[in-house]
């Protein structure tokens, strides 16, 4: 009995805050990273340490405290596509460089914000979501990175999953030796791997009547964690 | 049964042809109507499906698509058990109105409509709807596969395949425009049907969330589904707005989903036959380890090719089987053969071996499925091996398929199989199909 309020609270809590996230997002259909990336958080699941702001000394601030390398995104609600628009700059080590790539990003379209992050390394895969017409909420997970769209080694299941589905999914891929290592190399930790899918299937679930699709590409995994280094919500359209 | 715009002056009519045959071939009473009037093989025609004194079960209704609604509406008055709508000329012709109109009058009157825009139905030895003149169909046998198809085209189709495979149908439905009776009804009603073993769909699309509610369906459903689907390119994708979208096209969706809840989608209507025939027989699956026995080195080839390319695997075997089949088999034949899987027990061996390999085969922990490549001209088989290795697997418990030609001088060793529930391929590649039905719907 405990158990469940504790769960009906806890629940009621991220659909609050999430919820509220959706409808200021709302105006230009899909959700800013940053704020993409909270609602991941209240779901449970693990992104790296950042912080958003205008401010130089603040960004630099956080350099030195978690030490280099950082990545800086412009947040715009103009830049959907942040790589198209050479709004993402990675492995930044030095003060120096900060400032320059920042004061750049603050002068694109829109932005008047910059996201500092700790850069993550580790296996790079995708894990996305899709309100299909026929099925309801799918759940995509594959092999990430850029080239994904050339590749397509993905694994699509109808969610909720179960850790069987997550099972099957790795199994299925074409470069499942990635994921479970292979010559000596460290694959990734199943056990976090699923806890973050079928994690990530029930938001997927609650979000049903909001989101068109969602794309964690790429999540960062290594054999003690899943982190997402990028995360994009798009929402319905007021038409659906 | 009412058969409703029967023709006077057309006999090729499809209402009159429907009229005829299971007016003169089948136990179904049959009444013709026309609202005209008008006489008909020297008898009245019923002006209104009111007029028939007796209990209607079922309507078939072949009239203008302007004139449908009041039909339906005049049968539901009689308390006709439900109606089939043959008549196009609704959704498909851009009339979305006019159809939907009779969804909602059959759901307002639970009156349950298969149509328009559809053959009907087929039941063997009982009724027949599809106005395809008896003597130009070929109709399969009565048996357990219920069929549902969009198309009444791919239905009619798929029955020719199945008679000459020789599978039997307990009942084919073609749906049409579905605007009442949809995919997920007929899924309910198969489950439900006690002479039903297996239910195959011819699926062109679902509605929105249709989809999810057939895999919900699915889940609890007791019985092996096959399903074909139509419409896999690409063609008519929005372009998507994320790598999710775009990764996740509308035929990857269904065809993983389908895997994901154990319903075996077959990629072909040769596999669909296939499919069929194998999980009629064997309802529950297998994770793909096939044991194959050859009298021929190159049948055992070109088999364990196959089931590589449709990703089953070919276990080794433990030495304790290869070892026991070696000590059992004819002393001529002991130095001769191959043991390892495939198996070639050469053409100079006799029943007894074949039945002896079958046995310990089937016991090996690394085998699920056996599948045997019968060529009845080798001079030790005898007309009784059908049903000689039909015995064994029974006896141990696993499924066995048999590949054996096609030809009427071996029909008594395919009987043999048949008969005692062992499903028979006409060629290496179907057998093959019928293992990988198994794999497909793998219980989960």
């Amino acid at each position: 009995m405990l158990n469940e309020e504790h769960k009906t609270d806890k629940k009621s809590k991220f659909g609050k805050k999430a919820k509220k996230i959706i409808e200021t997002s709302r105006a230009q259909g899909w959700v800013l990273e940053p704020d993409a990336k909270e609602i991941m958080t209240l779901a449970g699941l693990g992104v790296p340490a950042s912080v958003v702001t205008d401010s130089m000394t603040t960004a630099k601030q956080f350099l030195k405290d978690r030490g280099a390398p950082v990545v800086i995104k412009a947040v715009s609600k103009k830049i959907l596509h942040k790589t198209e628009h050479n709004a993402v700059v990675t492995g930044i080590k030095s003060g120096d460089h900060l400032g320059n790539e920042m004061e750049r990003l603050l002068n694109l379209d829109g932005c008047k914000t910059v996201l500092v992050e700790e850069m993550v390394d580790g296996i790079e895969v995708i894990v996305g979501a899709k309100n299909d017409y026929q099925f309801g909420p799918v759940v995509v997970f594959g092999i990430g990175g850029t080239s994904v769209e050339i590749y397509n080694d993905t694994a699509i299941r109808m969610a909720p999953l179960s850790p069987d589905d997550v099972a099957s999914m790795v199994d299925s891929l074409t470069a499942n030796q990635i994921i479970l290592g292979y010559r000596g190399r460290c694959g990734i930790n199943l056990e976090i791997l699923t806890h973050f899918l079928v994690n990530f299937s029930y938001l997927v679930m609650d979000l049903e009547d909001k989101m068109e699709s969602i794309d964690l590409n790429p999540v960062m995994c290594t054999k003690d964690k899943c982190v997402i280094a990028d995360a994009g919500i798009i929402l319905q359209s007021a038409a659906e | 049964m009412a058969v409703i715009g029967v023709s006077t002056s057309q006999d090729n009519h499809p209402a009159n042809v429907i009229y005829n045959k299971n007016h003169l071939r089948y136990p179904v009473k049959t009444f013709p109507v026309n609202p005209k009037g008008g006489m008909l093989n020297r008898e009245p025609l019923y002006t209104d499906v009111g007029e028939i004194d007796e209990h209607v079960d079922m309507a078939v209704i072949a009239v203008r698509a302007e004139y449908v609604s009041s039909v339906v509406e005049q049968c539901i008055k009689k308390d006709v058990g439900g109606a089939i709508i043959i008549s196009g000329g609704f959704a498909e012709s851009g009339n979305i109105e006019m159809q939907n109109r009779l969804g909602d009058m059959a759901k307002e009157a639970s009156f349950p409509i298969i149509g328009p825009n559809c053959l009907g139905i087929y039941a063997p030895d009982y009724v027949d709807t599809f106005f395809l003149p008896g003597e130009r169909m070929i109709h399969p046998r009565k048996g357990n596969i219920g069929f549902v198809s969009q198309s009444g085209g791919v239905l009619v189709d798929q029955m020719v395949k199945f008679a000459g495979q020789g599978i039997g149908v307990s009942l084919a439905v073609s749906i049409g425009n579905k605007a009442h009776i949809r995919e997920n009804d007929m899924l309910d009603w198969f489950e439900r049907d006690i002479g039903t073993k297996v239910i195959a769909f011819y699926i062109e699309g679902f509605e929105k969330g249709e989809g999810r509610e057939f895999i919900k369906k699915a889940e609890t459903c007791t019985k092996p589904i096959v399903v074909l689907k139509a419409g896999k390119s690409k063609k008519g994708m929005a372009a998507a707005s994320s790598h999710t979208a775009s990764l996740a096209g509308d035929y990857r969706v269904f065809s993983q989903i389908m895997k994901q809840h154990c319903v075996a989608e077959a990629d072909n209507e040769y596999e669909l036959t296939s499919f069929c025939e194998a999980l009629s027989c064997f309802p529950k699956g297998i994770n793909g380890n096939v044991g194959i026995i050859s009298l021929s080195g190159g049948h055992g080839v070109i088999a364990a090719d196959a089931c590589d390319l449709h990703g089953m695997t070919i276990p080794d075997l433990e030495k304790q089987t290869m070892d026991t089949i070696k000590a059992n088999v004819e002393p001529g034949i002991q130095n001769i053969v191959s043991l390892v899987n495939p198996l070639d027990l050469t053409g100079s061996a006799i029943d007894s071996d074949i039945v002896t390999a079958a046995r310990h085969l089937f016991r090996d922990p690394n085998v699920e499925c056996i599948i045997a490549l019968l060529i009845p001209y080798s001079p030790g088989v005898s007309a009784d091996i059908g049903a000689k290795l039909s015995q064994v697997a029974r006896n141990e418990g696993k499924p066995m398929i048999a590949y054996v030609p096609n030809e009427d001088k071996y029909s008594i060793i395919i009987e043999g199989f048949e008969l005692n529930n062992i499903p028979v391929s006409s060629s290496v590649d179907g057998a093959v199909l019928m293992a990988k039905a198994l794999k497909r719907c793998r219980p989960c």
